[in-house]
């Protein structure tokens, strides 16, 4: 690195919400004119972090410097105005406005308290030309692809003077051609001497573009590292927080080879774009766990499994019989139970109570005509409080209220008491204290010994290992290893995620 | 290149009805119907160019029937009984009404809360306060109006282009102008694309929510004043549910109800297009007078099932992408 000023210098930034906190003591520092990627999986505190620094959130602890200066913008104007402009993976563009509209507003050329329209193109064709487009600007930016309008969005930051650029999953959504067009910009606006901070989770597009990557986990700086010298499985241990040393540890020994029945199969399963087809079999009284990185495809088969996506091609079954899986209530119907990783906006009822929360599932299977009486209400909810150990012991009190290891466990009990055959749970420890993880944990065991079968996805690979028979490995969007046995343990599972593409996609398809 | 734009649909469809009329009627095809169609229409005009730029900033106000009601009701009490010159009266009365629409704005804003329980609470309050004033109608006798309301441009043809249908036609000009020429335009715009977003890209948010009610009562003020030149009088009960018929007006012009898209020439259309529905029936007399409400509604309808029409295609997934498709 020749050009070392450090250009953004944060320091000891700590931020917490409530009791959870988001961020401990981060140090991060930016030089001018290089591509600096900012990884860790969710809750890592990335977008807190860009948040901090952005001024949409205010700061513990901890300075924020950008060329030398301390600055502390109370909102993103102040930011802008500081030198630090963001583009969300959500382009914060005006969609019905022309795109020179959006690159002038609020800034247009007049001449007698009039736009010069005319102008306002000229210059937006000549800003949009430096970025190689060449498109119709008194369009409205609506009617272009997602990629010219992320273009459009970093020319307007570039252009309101930024030196420093974040770009958050700045690819999420483009195709491998605008990809490249996206890091031909990059370079070039490093080479002009901005720092641009990259944040993604597609790490071969980290390993093409970055010049250095900072990891940050639960909150904390892992490290920062030069991106050539960093390989790839150190960089996924990182990230995952794992120590190849303490491997397979507490893995219960769970591996009575007896020969289960099937509980629910997928054939060739998937959609285009969503998740590449796969093959998956779901034995009663098995736990099948699926590992990956944020972004590779474990929410996804999930939300496929339980119908909540459409799938677009191949074939699931159900006790062997081939059935229809397109929607929610089909999953339900055919028995299967989803707890979703977002307990606060997609699972939990948190104004209803306990006993509400846990018999939703039920009265919406059995339809509305044929209504649960109180007495059969208190009844469910008595009994899986207790068999749960939900606490406290109320079932009249508001989910809202309770610890998140409860809330968790209010969730499991309504899925519970529609008796599924299989229950889908997305991280289910998320959130959750230590303690509570444990006896989450335990709880999975037990279910699975009851005959249910599990689909089980988790960020935590040493849980993943402890409670699973088999682990889906998924990368890219693809279920790219499968892991049974003895197999299982972390150095695998970690193995299979940083395995080279190439590989694993011959692996996949043998 | 898809499809038609709304405002362009709106004029083929006025056009088209005018084509109708005139054939069961040549006697509509003069300047003096035309005239007289501005004419009565002269203060739905005004006010629906302020109610454009409401709806296009993706507000919504519902406080300007009554605010030309109450305006009305104070020029006559103001003119007849508290003596004072006309002219010092519109004055303070066009205060007054653009002071009340920057305190909804201010509200709007600075509360987060939806303009529709806001300007429903002006609405109620002008209307409140015009009763208030007086509760009958109060003639106005002063020699300003029969000078304002006689005075008329003659068009070819023997039809008269009163000074209200002129005053009309400069604010609907001016409004076209504002929308489209000026900072405070593509503000407009920005903020019925999405307020967070405007807001982020350096749109002062809560000043444009209170120039733009303001705006919007300051015309419903001077669309008072308008109807009180047309009608001689003030009435706490006149134009009750005009509000609603400028709604109509705005949306069959082709301006988006969700806000973002729009025109003001749009909406002049629009007000053509009712106004064209009403003189067909005073045309015909034998139909009830109620049938251009439902002329309007079905026309309504037809508008807003087109722009969802066009939102959805909208919508659809682009096929354009940068450059060659790999």
């Amino acid at each position: 690195m020749q050009n070392s000023a450090s250009l953004l210098e944060v320091r000891g930034i700590s931020k917490s919400f409530g009791a959870v906190r988001a961020l401990q003591e981060v140090d991060f520092t930016l030089r001018a004119g290089e591509i600096h990627a900012l990884l860790g999986e969710n809750g890592a505190g990335k977008s807190t972090l860009i948040k901090v620094i952005t001024g949409v959130f205010p700061r513990d602890a901890g300075f924020v410097r950008i060329g030398g200066e301390e600055i502390a913008p109370r909102s993103a104007k102040a930011a802008v105005a500081a030198g630090i402009a963001t583009v969300y993976q959500e382009v914060n563009l005006l969609p019905n406005l022309s795109v020179a509209q959006n690159l002038f507003l609020d800034r247009q050329p007049m001449r007698f308290g009039i736009v010069r329209e005319g102008e306002m193109r000229r210059r937006a064709k000549a800003l949009l030309a430096d970025f190689g487009l060449d498109i119709d600007v008194a369009a409205p930016l609506g009617s272009y692809s997602v990629a010219i309008q992320h273009v459009t969005a970093i020319a307007r930051a570039v252009d309101l003077s930024a030196r420093v650029l974040i770009l958050d999953e700045p690819t999420a959504s483009l195709d491998r051609h605008e990809v490249e067009i996206l890091f031909g910009i990059m370079r070039q606006l490093a080479k002009r001497g901005i720092g641009i901070v990259f944040v993604s989770h597609f790490l071969d597009q980290v390993y093409e573009i970055s010049d250095r990557i900072t990891v940050l986990r639960n909150g904390r700086l892992v490290g920062e590292r030069e991106t050539a010298s960093l390989a790839r499985l150190e960089l996924i241990r990182m990230m995952l927080g794992r120590e190849l040393a303490e491997t397979t540890s507490a893995r219960a020994a769970a591996s009575e080879h007896e020969v289960r029945e099937v509980c629910a199969s997928f054939e060739n399963f998937g959609k285009a774009g969503y998740v590449a087809p796969f093959n998956l079999e779901l034995r009663h009284g098995e736990v099948v766990g699926l590992a990956g990185l944020l972004g590779s495809g474990r929410t996804e088969t999930a939300r496929l499994v339980f119908g909540a996506e459409r799938a677009d091609r191949g074939q699931a079954r159900v006790e062997g019989a081939p059935v229809r899986l397109q929607s929610p209530r089909d999953g339900v119907r055919h028995g299967f139970g989803y707890c979703p990783e977002e307990r606060k906006t997609d699972g939990i009822v948190a104004e209803l109570t306990v006993r509400e929360n846990i018999v939703l599932a039920l009265q919406a299977k059995r339809g509305l005509l044929r209504p649960l009486s109180r007495r059969e209400q208190d009844e469910i909810a008595r009994r899986y409080v207790k068999m749960l150990d939900i606490r406290p012991a109320d079932p009249e009190r508001p989910v809202g209220l309770l610890s998140g290891g409860n809330q968790q466990k209010v969730l499991l009990a309504r899925w519970l008491a529609t008796s599924p055959r299989l229950l889908v749970l997305d991280e289910p420890t998320r959130g959750i204290d230590v303690g509570a993880h444990a006896e989450i944990i335990r709880l999975i065991r037990e279910l699975c010994d009851d005959g249910l079968s599990l689909l089980v996805i988790s960020s935590e690979l040493d849980e993943i290992v402890t409670y699973s028979d088999r682990v889906v490995v998924l990368r890219d969007r693809a279920h790219v290893e499968e892991l049974a046995g003895e197999a299982v343990d972390v150095g695998n599972i970690l193995a299979a995620i940083a395995a080279d593409s190439v590989t694993v996609a011959l692996e996949a398809h043998t | 290149m898809r499809g038609l734009p709304p405002v362009l649909i709106t004029a083929i469809v006025l056009v088209a009805g005018f084509a109708l009329c005139a054939v069961q009627f040549p006697n509509i095809a003069s300047t003096r119907v035309v005239g007289n169609l501005l004419t009565d229409n002269a203060f739905l005009g005004i006010v629906a160019t302020g109610m454009t730029f409401v709806i296009i900033s993706g507000g919504i106000d519902l406080s300007v029937g009554s605010v030309i009601g109450f305006t009305t009701v104070f020029v006559a009490l103001a003119i007849e009984r508290w003596g004072m010159p006309p002219l010092v009266a519109f004055v303070a009365i066009l205060a007054l009404s653009a002071a009340f629409g920057a305190a909804m704005g201010a509200v709007i804003h600075v509360f987060d809360l939806p303009p529709f329980i806001v300007t429903l609470a002006g609405m109620f309050l002008a209307r409140g306060a015009g009763f208030l004033l007086s509760t009958e109608s109060v003639p106005i006798t002063a020699p300003v109006y029969s000078t304002v309301s006689d005075f008329a441009l003659r068009m070819p043809g023997g039809g008269r282009l009163t000074s209200v249908a002129i005053i009309m036609l400069v604010i609907v000009i001016g409004g076209a102008l504002l929308l489209q020429l000026t900072r405070f335009g593509a503000n407009v715009y920005a903020l019925g694309g999405s307020r967070a977003t405007a807001g982020l890209m350096g749109v002062a948010v809560g000043k444009m929510t209170i120039k733009i009610y303001m705006l919007s009562s300051l015309l419903a003020g001077i669309a008072g004043i308008v109807f009180s030149f047309y009608t001689s009088a003030g009435y706490s009960l006149s134009a009750v549910g005009v509000e609603l018929d400028t709604i109509a007006a705005v949306v069959i012009g082709g301006t988006l109800l969700t806000g973002g898209q729009g025109s003001v020439i749009g909406t002049f259309l629009g007000v053509l297009i009712q106004g064209l529905i009403q003189t067909y029936i005073n045309f015909d007399g034998t139909l009830s007078s109620w049938w251009t409400k439902i002329a309007t509604g079905v026309l309504l309808f037809a508008f807003i099932a087109l722009q969802q029409g066009l939102v959805a295609l909208a919508r659809r997934p682009r096929t354009k992408s940068l450059g060659a498709a790999t």
